[in-house]
């Protein structure tokens, strides 16, 4: 009885290993160190973000001198969990959109200048905005008409590329925990950012990390806010569904 | 024909069918050349998935299985395929493809129609990786 016990158990125990992994936070590959400097709003490098966001979110800009503020009223209130939704499909184009391009689409609407996709002024208001969902877990909808969309984004995932000839899931999937080089490969999930990288010394977008990776395999990146990058976006984001959003996040 | 299977059945699986690689040029690889490429961290070095306890570097990776004694386990023929093109021995194999370019999709401009490293790079390191025996090791 007891042998047969055993047995059990180490069939469950091996089960568990082949079944699909369970998503888990770049948060929990990071040292101690990095991860205290996150989870305190005055150490995070990041933080600065958030207030700068809400700067921007109160500022009059274009012709009508409109703020977001003014139409949408507090961004606590109006803002609450729309970071854990995106991207999602833009009622007025059509198009796939992440928050950077939706942010994009309105102060265009606004007839505010053209803001860059990496700029300062998108990077704080993402970060506002994501920081809104902060310990929500991410939770695309995705109705039948996005499905589409993610089926593209994870061909781009699995996609080899690149004069190294590797997939994000060669590294992200069958290498997650393992040492490249100086660095333990997590699961490139997509919950924490926008992200202070230490590496970079600043913050940056979830494209500009998918460019970095890219680069890394001395692959062609897709340009940061393409359609490409947004629909790998999509597929993560699905990929990492129930972590929760960790904006402002600090990464090695 | 049952003898030629019987040979490639002692050969074990992995090597069976494959042939292994001839040199690439006429001289012979310098060692210590190889040497300096795996510690150029700039050419896609061995090191970031590979470990040589003999080297003095502290950020080695763990990819791929540590090559302490890879001479003992495998001739200059099949250390040169390995690095020339791994996926000879393995589709999937996650170690790039050093001296091929066949099937790379979307390469960056930079790289594109050249090879991580050239014939007698390819050369070097397969003279360097001779001389981490058993006996080297110990
Ligand atoms: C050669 C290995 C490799 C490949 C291939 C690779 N990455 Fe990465 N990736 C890394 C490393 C190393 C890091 C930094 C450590 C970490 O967070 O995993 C990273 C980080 C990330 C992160 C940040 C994770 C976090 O918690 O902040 C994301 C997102 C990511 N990668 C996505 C991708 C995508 C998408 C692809 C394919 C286009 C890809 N990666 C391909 C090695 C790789
Ligand atoms: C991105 C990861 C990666 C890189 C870079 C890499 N390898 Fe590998 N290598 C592997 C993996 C994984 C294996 C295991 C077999 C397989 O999956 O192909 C392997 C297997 C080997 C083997 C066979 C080892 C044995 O004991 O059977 C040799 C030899 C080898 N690699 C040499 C090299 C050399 C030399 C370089 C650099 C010129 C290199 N590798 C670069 C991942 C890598």
């Amino acid at each position: 009885m007891r042998r047969r016990c055993l047995s059990a158990l180490l069939a469950l125990a091996f089960c568990q290993t082949v079944v699909a992994e369970e998503p888990r936070s770049g948060y929990t590959y990071m040292e101690p160190a990095t991860q205290a400097m996150q989870d305190d709003d005055f150490l995070n490098p990041g933080f600065f973000l958030v207030d700068e966001g809400l700067r921007l979110w109160r500022q009059p800009m274009g012709p009508a001198g409109q703020s977001c503020a003014d139409c949408h009223g507090p961004v606590e209130r109006e803002m609450n969990g729309v970071a854990a939704r995106y991207p999602v499909l833009d009622a007025g184009t059509g198009k796939l959109v992440n928050l950077e391009r939706k942010i994009q689409l309105e102060t265009a609407r606004m007839g505010a200048e053209p803001l860059a996709y990496e700029s300062p002024e998108i990077l704080s208001l993402t970060t506002l905005i994501s920081y809104q969902s902060r310990n929500m877990p991410m939770q695309p909808e995705i109705t039948p008409q996005l499905q589409p969309f993610l089926d593209r984004g994870r061909k781009i995932y699995e996609q080899r590329r690149g004069q190294l000839n590797l997939s994000c899931p060669q590294c992200h999937v069958d290498h997650a925990g393992d040492k490249l080089r100086g660095d333990v490969i997590s699961q490139g999930q997509v919950n924490a950012f926008p992200i202070y990288r230490l590496l970079w010394g600043e913050p940056g977008s979830r494209h500009r990390m998918f460019e970095w990776c890219m680069q890394s395999i001395r692959a062609r990146p897709f340009e940061r806010g393409s359609d490409e990058f947004i629909e790998l976006e999509l597929y993560l984001v699905q990929r990492g569904a129930g972590l929760v959003i960790e904006a402002p996040g600090v990464r090695r | 024909m049952p003898a030629l299977a019987l040979g490639i059945w002692l050969q074990g699986f992995g090597t069976a069918n494959a042939d292994g690689l001839a040199p690439l040029t006429g001289q012979p690889g310098d060692p210590s050349r190889g040497e300096a490429l795996l510690l150029d961290m700039q050419r896609v070095s061995c090191l970031i998935c590979h470990r040589i306890s003999s080297l003095d570097e502290r950020d080695q990776g763990q990819i791929g299985p540590a090559l302490d004694g890879v001479a003992s386990r495998l001739d200059n023929m099949e250390l040169r395929q390995r690095i020339v093109d791994a996926r000879v021995f393995n589709p999937d194999t996650i170690m790039p493809p050093y001296y091929s370019v066949t099937g790379l999709v979307d390469v960056a401009d930079l790289y594109r129609g050249r090879t991580i490293y050239d014939a007698q790079e390819v050369e070097d390191v397969v003279a360097y990786l001779l001389t981490l025996t058993e006996e080297a090791n110990r």
